[in-house]
């Protein structure tokens, strides 16, 4: 595990990734603390640590007596968060390393637009 | 949350040395501590004196609210593993676990038969003759299957390979997660528990130098890596624990954290942040307390009360060029 971020929050952000990619869908029923905790080799404390901010976000909620389950909208939740980050965590670093090796904001759209498969702006 | 253990200025004196200077903490009930230092730290003489089996110099211990010495109630509900088990001449791992199952009252025979064939113990072999493994295991599946609501773990699985340790935090986190209980593991293996345990519990000389949540402690420290001017503009100004250089890049680690926008410009300007693991951590701590020690207070921790965790702003006269007071928050 990244020794980077908290070790909870690496745990919520798994879950996320699979709600985000439909492994676990809306309405279903979302691993449990003591699940996570056992698969991930982590403290249960943590694990639900990274559930409560789930809940707290709205990812997630709780039905007494059986268990954690998506919430509806989750995913789209995920999504707009994920796309308002986006900025921060993808283009800024990578503007900054194409500063490093002298490539200006038009050649990093070209490469961006080659690498979708599209015509690149100029020859 | 509840104490269970409460530790008021123990002192622990031998005749030429000081193990325990004067330490306070609280274990809270039902969390898993990791009892983290150096050999000859203080670790094993807090958990004997805890489990009665030493007395303090000086200070206050209560457990479960109550002096444990010589004290059957509190006792029943304790177990201490240790590495240095003592068993009699022909004792086999069967006699050593009827034993535990009569002293034991919450002792469970499934799961001690379900770790004895996890670690293929023979039970019928006298413990004299059993490997070093084989005897670590018997002292785990005791601490396991006592279920005692306070359990120590003294490092009784050095003798254990990676597996059977694997196999031993598999089932702790499994039968902890089951039947929540107060569990003390101490460890020099930092990174193998550090996931397990809740809270940190660092001593070093004889006095707790942290007392963190195993989050908070993770995020103590920050690892800046790069061009080695650009790394001393990050690092002016705060404490510096570590340092390593090979020609123009530089790796340092400082106490703290940096803020989004720290973080932006760090990224900017090329350098890179390398998580600093608990170990990691820890180890750069001690070595750097250690540095500082002639005439320095470290991380002042003679005011290791309850609610300090040992981390009030340091001063320290390392030889770390541009240190100031720094905060561990």
């Amino acid at each position: 595990m990244d020794e980077g971020k908290p070790l909870f929050v690496q745990i919520a952000e798994q879950v996320e990734a699979s709600i985000l990619d439909g492994s676990i869908t809306e309405e279903s029923q979302a691993p449990s603390t003591n699940e996570l905790a056992v698969f991930h080799r982590i403290n249960p404390a943590t694990a639900a640590k990274g559930v409560n901010m789930l809940v707290d976000k709205g990812v997630l909620y709780k039905r007494r007596g059986i268990g954690m389950f998506v919430a509806p909208g989750a995913r789209e939740l995920l999504l707009k968060e994920r796309r308002s980050d986006f900025a921060e965590r993808y283009v800024q670093p990578l503007l900054a390393e194409a500063r490093r090796i002298g490539l200006g904001p038009e050649d990093v759209a070209d490469l961006v637009r080659t690498g979708a498969g599209a015509e690149p702006a100029k020859p | 949350m509840n104490s269970v253990i409460q530790v008021r200025n123990l002192t622990k004196r031998y005749k030429d040395a000081l193990a325990l200077d004067g330490v306070s903490f609280d274990i809270e009930q039902d969390a898993i501590y990791g009892l983290l230092g150096r050999n000859g730290a203080g670790k094993t003489t807090a958990m004997s004196i805890l489990t009665a089996q030493n007395l303090p110099t000086s200070g206050d211990v209560r457990v479960f609210g109550e002096n444990p010495y010589e004290n059957a109630r509190v006792l029943s509900r304790m177990c201490f593993v240790r590495e240095s088990q003592k068993y009699p001449d022909d004792a086999t791992p069967r006699h050593a676990f009827a034993a535990a199952r009569l002293f034991f009252p919450r002792w469970d025979q499934g799961l001690a038969d379900e770790l004895i064939d996890d670690f293929q113990l023979p039970l019928k072999r006298t413990i004299k003759k059993l490997s070093r493994g084989q005897l670590s295991a018997v002292g785990v599946i005791i601490g396991l299957a006592s279920r005692a609501e306070v359990t120590f773990f003294d490092e009784p699985y050095l003798g254990l390979d990676a597996v059977a340790r694997q196999i031993f935090y598999d089932r702790l986190l499994a039968d902890y997660a089951e039947v929540p209980r107060t569990i003390l593991l101490s460890s020099h293996l930092i990174d193998e528990v550090s996931n397990l345990i809740e809270r940190v519990l660092l001593i070093d000389d004889g006095r707790i130098i942290m007392d963190e949540s195993a989050d908070d402690a993770r995020a103590l420290a920050t690892n800046v890596v790069g061009d080695a001017a650009a790394v001393e503009r990050v690092v002016n100004g705060r404490e510096v624990i570590h340092r390593e250089g090979l020609g123009r890049v530089a790796s340092v680690t400082f106490l703290g954290r940096l803020d989004g926008a720290e973080r932006a410009a760090v990224v900017a300007d090329g350098l890179e942040l390398a998580p600093v693991s608990l170990q990691q951590l820890i180890v750069r701590l001690t070595q750097h307390r250690s540095a500082g020690r002639p005439g320095a207070d470290g991380f002042g921790s003679n005011n290791s009360g309850p609610d300090s965790s040992g981390t009030k702003s340091p001063t320290t006269n390392t030889s770390d060029a541009d240190t100031q007071e720094g905060s561990l928050r």
